[in-house]
């Protein structure tokens, strides 16, 4: 079990730590500057963060001692774009996407047999990726230059990003990633060649005969069962989804109460049938339903949920969770969430019981568990 | 020799301390002063090269014309300051 986990927010980066009896912030990172993400990477402790300082833009920074010094690293960067470009689509915007960083919005490490590859996801849609722990990065040019990437849209904000990667413990390269709004899309060569892979994903929103179509899916996250890595779920705009052939199909999953709209899933890493969410009333006022946050867990592959609510606030609670603001341990039974009021919870036994940390952390974008193996 | 100063706001992140470079337009001040100082270049200028939108560069006052070129002119002993494009009370 991890003893240990990072909370991203906008005014910070903190550390928790499980003492004897109970967890405790044991340091502050970065106080008063917006942390937005962070990863722990398994394979030698690293720890990276990514900053976005507004009118000086997105810095990352990796410590290799836990957090207790840090080292400014390189930022992706967008090539210079040729001045002859011209999209061959015109995106739902109506304007191209600018070929300039917006937002670190996912990191993953490579497996266990690439030491020192790291993929990041961005804002407005490049793939990105470090052979030497982030001290330099390449856009993945294949799924930039598809053209079926211009004609991604953004979903809850001005551009496209790539919010989920996973890459299979089995083989590293094979990787899924999640695109809001552009669906799924798979790699079988470590990102030599792409495929869309979203079919069977739903947005009733869209205009009638479009609803299916893969480069128009709004997954707000991808999550994938370490133990048996073709099983993957969505926590999507339109509901939760589930694939069991490695995201090449998806089957939607109806019926949940008390909402099947959220932002955040996490997989059980050993039993692919069981994941959690946090729901929320979609779409507009994203709020948890009736004032009280919940977790949902499956245990049964999607065909029935509970609803897990004891350490929770059940009145006048407007906690709203972010998509990275979910994980689990290696062990499934230890869970973290936080809110975008400030508030963190843990639970020791998979979501049974909850325990608050915090209320008053600053807005939480993201969550994450140390971890000893990769994915 | 051209003085570039940049805002305190700035210094908070990254060592950018106040340099005297040579060069005819803005742009070419602050490729000598990105040669000195490489790390800055990036809290300034986006990765195609532009002013960071909300960021503002003042030759002797004046505000910087061309945000995608960086071309406007430099008289030899300006005064180069890059401070925030503010905003909000």
């Amino acid at each position: 079990m991890s003893n240990r986990c990072h909370i991203a927010t906008r005014k910070g980066l903190f550390s928790l730590t499980r003492g004897d009896a109970a967890w405790r912030i044991e340091r502050a990172s970065f106080l008063g500057d917006n942390c937005t993400l962070a990863m722990h990477d398994p394979r030698d402790g690293a720890l990276i963060a990514a900053l976005n300082h507004g009118h000086f833009g997105v810095k990352l920074h990796r410590s290799r001692d836990g957090g207790a010094n840090w080292q400014e690293i390189a930022t992706p960067a967008y090539p210079e774009k040729p001045a002859d470009y011209v999209p061959k689509h015109t995106p739902v915007e109506g304007r191209p996407a600018d070929w300039s960083l917006k937002l670190v919005w996912s990191f993953a490490p490579g497996g266990a047999d690439e030491p020192g590859v790291i993929w990041c996801g961005t804002l407005p849609g490049g793939l990105f990726k470090s052979t030497d722990g982030g001290d330099s990065w390449e856009l993945n040019r294949p799924l930039w230059d598809d053209p079926l990437r211009e004609q991604w849209s953004g979903g809850g904000a001005d551009e496209p990003g790539i919010h989920s990667i996973c890459v299979d413990p089995r083989d590293s390269r094979r990787i899924v990633i999640g695109v809001s709004c552009g669906g799924a899309w798979v790699t079988d060569d470590g990102g030599a060649n792409w495929r869309r892979g979203g079919r069977g994903m739903r947005a009733e929103y869209l205009p009638p005969g479009q609803e299916y179509e893969p480069n128009s899916q709004d997954p707000h996250l991808i999550a994938q069962c370490r133990a048996n890595p073709d099983v993957l779920w969505v926590q999507h705009h339109n509901g939760i989804f589930r694939s069991t052939d490695a995201a090449a199909s998806w089957s939607e999953i109806t019926g949940v109460q008390p909402s099947v709209f959220g932002f955040a899933v996490a997989v059980h890493p050993h039993d692919p049938d069981t994941a959690w969410f946090v729901p929320a009333i979609k779409d507009e006022k994203r709020i948890p339903a009736d004032g009280r946050v919940v977790v949902t867990r499956t245990r049964d592959g999607g065909k029935s949920f509970e609803v897990l609510s004891n350490g929770l606030p059940q009145e006048h609670a407007y906690d709203l969770v972010y998509r990275h603001a979910l994980d689990v341990d290696e062990s499934g039974e230890r869970l973290v969430f936080g809110s975008t009021t400030g508030s963190v919870w843990i639970s020791e036994d998979s979501g049974d019981n909850w325990s608050t940390i915090s209320t008053n952390l600053p807005p939480v974008h993201a969550v994450c568990f140390d971890k000893h193996q990769v994915a | 020799m051209i003085t570039v100063r940049f805002t305190r706001n700035l210094q908070r992140h990254v060592a950018c301390p106040t340099l005297r470079v040579m060069g005819a337009t803005v742009r070419e001040a602050m490729q000598a002063y990105f040669h000195r100082y490489p790390a800055v270049r990036g809290y300034v200028l986006d990765d195609q090269g532009r002013l960071r939108q909300h960021m503002a560069i003042f030759i002797d006052g004046r505000q910087l014309r061309d945000a995608t070129g960086l071309s406007d002119p430099v008289p030899p002993d300006a005064e180069i300051d890059i401070i925030q494009s503010l905003s909000g009370g």
